[in-house]
Formats: structure tokens, sequence, C-alpha cells
């Protein structure tokens, strides 16, 4: 029971972090109708980010944080300037695509820069130590969960309160009665590639102070994927949902059925198998909108 | 009969004509004897990179049928490869069948892998159709390696070297004739495809699945067919590919290879079979220099430079045509044609 109790816990906290990651692509398609294919990439960036800031350049962690974010804005910044506002009205084989090179342009960039090589930052981050009875919950895990609480509490506020919050849900609603009423689409747009390009770069650091900086990294992308359309695609509350459900999942079916099988890596998988499950029986996911519409 | 200035078209068979003039004719005649002339004057290097552009044209043919025409987007391509060579190499190295028993039977397979992973395309479009096929190409690869006994799972499976009767096709020489001559098949079939009944569902489908179905064309025959003939494009292809180095194994299909093809089909131009050839032919190249210069670049720069660069120029080369010229290097060539058709006019005059 201990057991299965250690593994829920690490799996929600994992889960969080996959959600994090997982908003910051919901936030773009729900804005501008753009599949992120990039999302692991940024979270491969924000690995490495954390990494140099913190080892080779000796800095704390607010300013390694701070730093990471202002990069990531840049990066948000001119991805939407350069790349994807050409494409504006494009069909959605041209966007994905464009997302797609993006990545590889991202992970050339990060071979270049780091040399794709594995770069361990563990411990650097704070540590907090906290028992649960006989479960101990580990420091990385805590933190992730507490950051990924943070930013999604930030996010919730973003959107509730301020004018650009409310600009973007109206975008996501409707986007000609936004522009008749005189909201910049492409402002938008912008605030939105900042925000998922934030987001992942954070997921980056929580992860990378658990598991070191790699290209592996990319690839939570994947199961940021499985956690979106699992929640359904414009739905906030499922990603965060589906990221915790995801997590725990990987987490007890590797813990319990890795041993048996004989190669292992069923959570390499296993992302793949709850994707097309989902596409199969229910293509909008638990909380996604149903779009009636014939194919 | 030269080139004449302007469109002289009086009825349908001339509009879908594939040669439009007698000069085309021999300009087309003129290539291929041109091409199969290479092994006389080329050295094995080139023709190893002939070899593989010819590979790269007949799967980018099936993902054009697939993508270009029908419209649905297939990013498993690599996949699908997979499975028609593996399917061919076990029938030749554990139950003995020839090399060109083996090959049909392997696009077969791959044409059927892809009729059950275009199941989900009746249900679902767009991006979740990507997804899905992103899941078959990754579910596809993880069978393979599970099923160790039967392909040797990570280790790979040597094949025999083919041959075709007493002629052995283990040179370089003999396989690139194999290779152009299934090239070429696969280029006249897939130019007459699209000019069926099929290949105008396809269009229609791709145009408007809607308008599609209303006028009585069954998108769940149609998108099947597609996905079939794409597949089995994908696995004469991927049989070829496993032939030539008389060895199996996934890392000759990873993930972006997938992406690679489409990157092809984006290139050259969407919708088109000179497009998919040219699109084909250009990354293939380019690939090439990268080979070329990636050492040299390490040297100079950092030794990474070299991964770095093969991945950076890919992504660079689909992001530049997707801005400037989303209708590819067959659009360009079209315009280059019209100016030679229509010179000394600038554009052909309204009727």
């Amino acid at each position: 029971m201990t057991f299965f109790l250690q593994l829920v816990v690490t799996g929600l906290a994992q889960g969080m972090v996959y959600a994090l990651i997982a908003i910051g692509f919901v936030i773009i398609l729900k804005c501008s109708e753009v599949f992120n294919i990039a999302q692991g990439h940024f979270v491969l960036i924000g690995g490495y980010l954390g990494y140099t800031f913190l080892v080779p350049l000796g800095l704390p962690v607010w300013a390694t944080l701070l730093l990471s974010i202002a990069t990531a804005v840049i990066m948000g910044l001119l991805i939407e300037r350069l790349m994807l506002r050409p494409l504006v009205g494009q069909p959605v084989l041209a966007v994905v695509m464009m997302t797609i090179a993006l990545s590889t342009v991202l992970g050339g960039l990060a071979t270049l820069i780091w040399g794709a090589e594995y770069k361990a930052y563990h411990g650097m981050l704070p540590t907090l130590n906290l028992k649960l009875g006989s479960i101990s919950v580990p420091s990385e895990s805590l933190i992730g969960l507490i950051v990924s609480i943070i930013c999604m509490v930030a996010l919730m506020l973003l959107f509730r309160y301020t004018k650009i919050g409310l600009a973007m849900r109206a975008t996501a609603e409707d986007l000609q009665v936004v522009q008749s009423v005189g909201i910049k689409p492409t402002t938008v747009y912008a605030v939105s590639w900042v925000i998922a390009s934030v987001v992942g770069v954070i997921g980056g650091i929580l992860l990378g102070g658990v598991s070191g900086a790699n290209m592996e990294l990319a690839g939570i992308g994947l199961k940021a994927f499985a956690v979106v359309l699992l929640g359904g695609v414009n739905s906030l509350g499922g990603a965060i949902l589906a990221g915790i459900i995801l997590g725990m999942l990987e987490n007890v079916a590797a813990g319990y059925l890795d041993p048996l099988l004989p190669g292992g890596g069923l959570s390499q998988v296993f992302p793949f198998i709850v994707m097309i499950i989902v596409l199969i029986f229910r293509p909008h996911g638990l909380f996604g909108l149903v779009t009636i519409e014939r194919v | 009969m030269g080139l004449r200035t302007g469109t002289f078209h009086e009825n349908y068979a001339q509009d879908m004509a594939i040669f439009h003039s007698g000069l085309q004719w021999v300009i087309v005649a003129s290539f291929v004897v041109l091409i199969f002339a290479c092994p006389l004057f080329l050295s094995d290097r080139i023709l190893t990179i002939l070899t593989m552009m010819g590979i790269a044209v007949i799967s980018v043919h099936g993902l054009n049928i697939l993508t270009g025409y029908c419209g649905q987007i297939s990013i498993g391509h690599a996949g699908f490869m997979a499975v028609g060579g593996y399917t061919s190499a076990i029938l030749c190295a554990k139950l003995g069948l020839p090399f060109w028993a083996a090959l049909p039977c392997g696009a077969l397979a791959a044409g059927i892998a892809g009729l059950i992973f275009g199941l989900p395309s009746l249900k679902i479009k767009g991006f979740y159709l990507i997804m899905a096929t992103i899941a078959a190409h990754f579910i596809i690869i993880w069978t393979i390696i599970q099923l160790r006994p039967i392909t040797g799972g990570t280790d790979g499976l040597s094949v025999p070297r083919p041959a075709i009767g007493s002629i052995s096709l283990g040179t370089k020489t003999n396989y690139f004739y194999v290779v152009m001559v299934l090239a070429c098949l696969a280029t006249l079939l897939a130019k007459n495809i699209v000019r069926t009944r099929a290949g105008r569902a396809f269009i229609a489908i791709r145009d408007n699945d809607l308008a599609a179905e209303v006028m009585g064309i069954s998108l769940w025959n149609y998108k099947l067919q597609a996905f079939f003939i794409g597949c089995v494009y994908a696995g004469v292809a991927g049989a070829l590919l496993i032939h030539y180095y008389s060895f199996a194994s996934v890392d000759q299909f990873p993930f972006m290879d997938s992406v690679w093809y489409l990157g092809m089909l984006i290139v050259g131009g969407m919708g088109s079979t000179t497009g998919a050839i040219f699109g084909a032919v250009a990354l293939k190249l380019m690939d090439e220099l990268v080979t070329i210069a990636g050492p040299i670049l390490s040297a100079i720069v950092a030794p990474q430079a070299a991964a770095s660069l093969a991945l950076i120029s890919h992504g660079l080369v689909i992001i530049l045509f997707l801005i400037f010229e989303p209708r590819g290097l067959h659009h360009r060539w079209e315009m280059i044609r019209a100016y030679f058709r229509l010179w000394p006019f600038s554009h052909e005059a309204a009727e």
C-alpha cells in the first residue's frame, strides 16, 4: 500500500508539471487555433537555460528564474512574429509543419549551444522535505507541485481579472467579434505564445532539476499532447486534471508492470496508447468542446 | 512541333493529357534515357545518392496521393515504410522468398497497415489525424522491436542479397536500375491515378469533404483507398531501402523521416506529381550538402555543429518555403515554363 501511495504521490507531482506544459499548448490552441508541436522543445530550452544560469554562471535561483522567463518572453515574441504571423489563415498542415520545423530548429540550436550533452544540476533548486505518514514526498516533486500551482493560479488570475486576459478569452470565443470591437488579435497571439514559452521553460527548469537537462526533455512534449488530448484540446481545467491522471497512471503502470515486461520502457509508449484510445473513442477528450462536424 | 504561345486545349482529353506537345515527349524521353545512362559515367558514390533519391521519390509519391491529393495528413509515413520493408525482409530471410516476390508482399502489408491506421481518418481530421498517424508510427516501431523472434528486435535482421533469377542485384549499378525502373513506374502510376475517377474523388475530398459527400463520393471508400495506395508506395520504398542495405533495422525508419517526407512534399509543392519529384530530389541534395559541409563546420566552429546543422537546415528550409513559397518548387517551375511558353507576352490573354 505504501508503495502504491508513493507512486501516486510522485505521479501527482509529475502530472502537475505535465499539466503546466500542456497549458501552454492549450492557450495557443484556444487563442490562435495553432497546434504547437514545439511545446516540448520549449521544455528542452528551459532545462538547458536553467543549467546555464545555475551552474556555469552561478546565479541564485531567483535570478535564474527571472532571466529564464525573460529569455522565454523574447523567444515567444520572436517565434510568433517571424514564423506564425505569416501563416495566419493558412491550412492546418502548413501551421503544423511550421511548428514541427520550429521544433527541429530549436533542437538544432540546443545541440549547437549545449552540445546535446547531459547536464546535471541536481540539488541546485531549494529543498523542501515533507513526510505524510510513511510516504515521503521527494523534494523536487514538491517544488514542482508548488511552482506549477503558483503558475496555474497566476494564469487563472490573468484570464479573470486583466484586460488582456479578457481579450484572450474573447478571441478564443469568436475572432470576428473581437476584431470588430477593436481588439488586435495579433497582440493576443503574441501574448499566447509568450505564455506558452514561459510555462514551457519553467516546466523545463523543474524537470531539469530532477533528471538533468538533456535532449530527452523534448519528449515531454509528446506526453503533453497525450495530456491535452485526454483533457480535451480546448479545456484548461481538463488539461490540469488529465495531467494529474496521466502522471499517476504512468507512475503506477511503470511501477507495477515494468518488472513484468522483459524490455520494460512501458512509460515510453504509454502516452501514445492513451492517445490512440482517446482519439478512437472520445476525440474531444474528457472536457473538450464537442464540435458537431461531419468528417 | 515546338511549344506554342498560349494554351490551345479544345476538349477535356487534351486538357487532361500528360504530354501536351511532341517536344514534351522528347524532353521526358531524353531525361529518362539520361537517367538510365548514368551508371556509364558516374561514380558509385553518386549512384548511391541517386538510388536514395529514387527511393525517396517513390515514397513521396505515395504521401502525395494521400496528403497532397486526398488531404489526409500523415506523419507516420516512415512507419508504413518500416512495415513494408520488414515484411519483405522477413519473407526473404526466414522463408527464402526471392526479392521480386517479397517486394509486392511488403507493399501489400504496408497497404493493409495503412488501411488499419487509416480507419481513424473516418472519424477525425486535421490535427487529430496528425496525432493519430504520429502515434501509428511509434506503435509500429514499438511492435517491430517487441516481435524480437521474427524481426530481430533492436539487433536488426540481415537479409540475403537481392537477385532476380541469376542476376545479382548486389552491385550498385544493378540496384540503381531496379530502383529507377520502379521510380519511373511509380511516377507514371501516380500521374495516372490522379487522372482517374478515384483521383478526382481524392481532390474533391481534399477541397471540401462535405461537398464531396453531397455529390455522392463515398468518403469511407475513397479515404481508405487513398491510405491504401499511399502506404503501398511507402511499402515499396521501405522494401527497396532495406534490400539496398541487405539489413533491416528500426534505425532506418526514424520518426523525423516521416516529417521530412512531408517536408519534401511542401518543398516540392503539394498535389503535384512533378512537385513530389522536385521535393524529394531537392531535400536529398540538401542532405548531401549537409553531409559535406558538416565536418568542415565541425572543424571550424564546434564538434556538435554537424548534427545541429542537419537539424537547423531542414527546419529552416521548411520554414522558408512555408513563408515565401507555400506552393513549392513546382509552382516556380510552372512560372518559368509559362514565361517561355508565352514569350514574348507576359501573360495569357483573357478570353
